[in-house]
């Protein structure tokens, strides 16, 4: 029950934490001082007290928009496992609900932004569209890969526990597996070297572009999806690269929010000494991405 | 098999990979060099210690890692060229035909009449992985020097396959293997640089042509 509380106490605050880290990161890299660590907390707040503007050429889809795309994304944090921890929620299967939960957040995100009419925005819905296309085999190959070592079909056996011994066993497997979830976590959260989170130039934009017309507190709601987004595609992430557990129940919650902040230097770092991929570049390495993930099944079904 | 070795090999099977995906030559380089001193280590790994194996070592290192990249690389800068343009078939497209040859081969592998002891072991699949991946650098690259390394890339994966039987493999026929190899790249360097003079481009898809 504790347990619980604090997967989704954490859940809910941590995630701008994670943005915070990350800009921190990347201004010291460039020998800037940088925003506070908390800035976007203060950002979130600042947009909530802000009104909205909406186009008279919207309908419902584009203020639902935000709304369901947040929505999914916390169900989704109820199904991923936080360290060793068990999910609150879990059943047999619920890995395909996971995937398509952002399936889900992002159909609707892309219907958002079509339905300001803006060709603009219709133009990165296109890119979201097409490089979310060829990051999902990847993510369903690397699922594939847990599922077979543990053999269930849920997300906390298959991250809590066998983890370690597979790392001992079939390591090979478990390192192609990382880079591949890496890259998927670069891709789906649009951070550098697929997208720019802080580029305003319009023609490479993916993310940034279908929010332009958003404003006030649906804006919030929709930068702080994103950093849940983060979290738990985080959290997927840290459980398989760092698979730890020392019994004691506070340690290894504090070992986890430890992980999680060393993948958002980690992230931090990426972005600091990597330029952005030129768009045409950006499936070919998802190409990769998927090829990584369906070797590792391939050395594990072997 | 040692955890090590295994891991080697995944390692040169991502090699065929990143081979397969570049079009820069000089990164293809590298990799087939990394590659050839991957081969090079993996025999003191499984085989017990014998001045025959570190003989076998210390020619493959030298051979594949600097002799032969030195000689390609001297090619390019002759034929000043840099990276392959327009293959016949694109980086992606054959990227993923090199992870469906890669699964057939694991499915091959399975099927092959192997001695008992070589059952089940990474190697063989391993070796055919890598044997079609270079055919498929060979038939798909436009350029001389891409074809080379994709020759390199094939008699890596017959060295894999070899390294099942490097006991019984006497020293003086790993030396004139390694010496056919070398002679073989000297001469198409040769070759790279008679194309070149001749038609101010590697291409070879124009010596089909009979005429000007």
């Amino acid at each position: 029950m504790t347990d619980a509380v604090i997967h989704i106490l954490l859940t809910l605050l941590m995630p701008p934490l994670l943005l915070g880290i990350i800009g921190k990161t990347k201004a010291l890299f460039a020998g800037r001082v940088g925003a506070p660590i908390l800035q976007p907390y203060y950002d979130l707040a600042k947009l909530l007290r802000k009104g909205s503007v909406f186009s008279d050429t919207t309908t419902w889809v584009f203020q639902a928009g935000p709304v369901v795309t947040l929505a999914a994304t916390l169900t989704a944090s109820f199904l991923i496992p936080l360290g060793e921890h068990r999910a609150p929620l879990s059943f047999s299967g619920d890995m395909v609900l996971f995937a398509y939960l952002f399936g889900l957040a992002r159909f609707c995100t892309t219907a958002a932004a079509l339905d300001t009419g803006s060709s603009f925005e219709g133009m990165g819905a296109a890119r979201e569209a097409t490089f979310a296309c060829l990051a999902e085999p990847a993510l369903f190959f690397s699922l594939a890969v847990l599922a077979r070592l543990s053999g269930s079909l849920s997300l906390t056996p298959m991250l809590t526990g066998t983890v370690a011994t597979s790392w001992l066993n079939s390591g090979a497997s478990i390192l192609l597996l990382g880079g591949s979830l890496f890259i998927v976590l670069l891709v789906e959260n649009c951070r550098v070297p697929f997208d720019d989170p802080t580029t305003h130039l319009e023609l490479t934009m993916i993310h940034e572009v279908m929010v332009l017309d958003h404003s006030g507190p649906l804006f919030g709601v929709i930068l702080y999806g994103a950093a849940v987004k983060l979290f738990v595609l985080g959290a997927l992430f840290t459980d398989i690269a760092l698979p730890y557990a020392t019994g004691i129940t506070l340690v290894d919650w504090g070992l986890f929010i430890v992980a999680m902040l060393m993948l958002a230097i980690g992230i931090g770092v990426v972005e600091s000494v990597m330029a952005r991929l030129r768009i045409v570049k950006v499936p070919q390495m998802l190409a990769a991405a998927c090829i990584l993930a369906a070797f590792s099944l391939l050395l594990v079904l072997r | 098999m040692n955890t090590v070795a295994d891991q080697l090999i995944v390692l040169v099977m991502l090699i065929n990979f990143a081979a397969l995906g570049t079009g820069r030559l000089a990164v293809a380089i590298r990799a087939v060099a990394l590659q050839g001193v991957i081969l090079g280590i993996l025999p003191v790994l499984i085989h017990s210690f014998s001045w025959h194996l570190v003989a076998i070592t210390v020619g493959l290192i030298l051979a594949k890692g600097i002799l032969i990249p030195s000689l390609l690389t001297g090619a390019i800068t002759k034929a000043r060229i840099t990276r392959e343009m327009e293959p016949f078939i694109g980086y992606v497209p054959t990227l993923l035909i090199g992870a469906v040859l890669t699964a057939l081969a694991f499915a091959f592998a399975a099927k092959l009449p192997l001695a008992p002891a070589h059952q089940g072991l990474l190697f063989v699949p391993a070796a055919i992985a890598t044997l079609l991946t270079g055919f498929l650098l060979l038939v798909t690259r436009r350029k001389a020097i891409s074809q080379v390394i994709g020759y390199l890339v094939l008699e890596n994966g017959i060295f894999l396959f070899g390294l099942l039987l490097t006991e019984a493999m006497p020293v003086m026929v790993e030396a004139g293997a390694l010496l056919d190899l070398i002679v073989g790249i000297f001469v198409m360097g040769i070759i790279i640089n008679q194309i070149s003079r001749e038609f101010s481009s590697i291409d070879t898809s124009r010596l089909t042509a009979l005429k000007e």
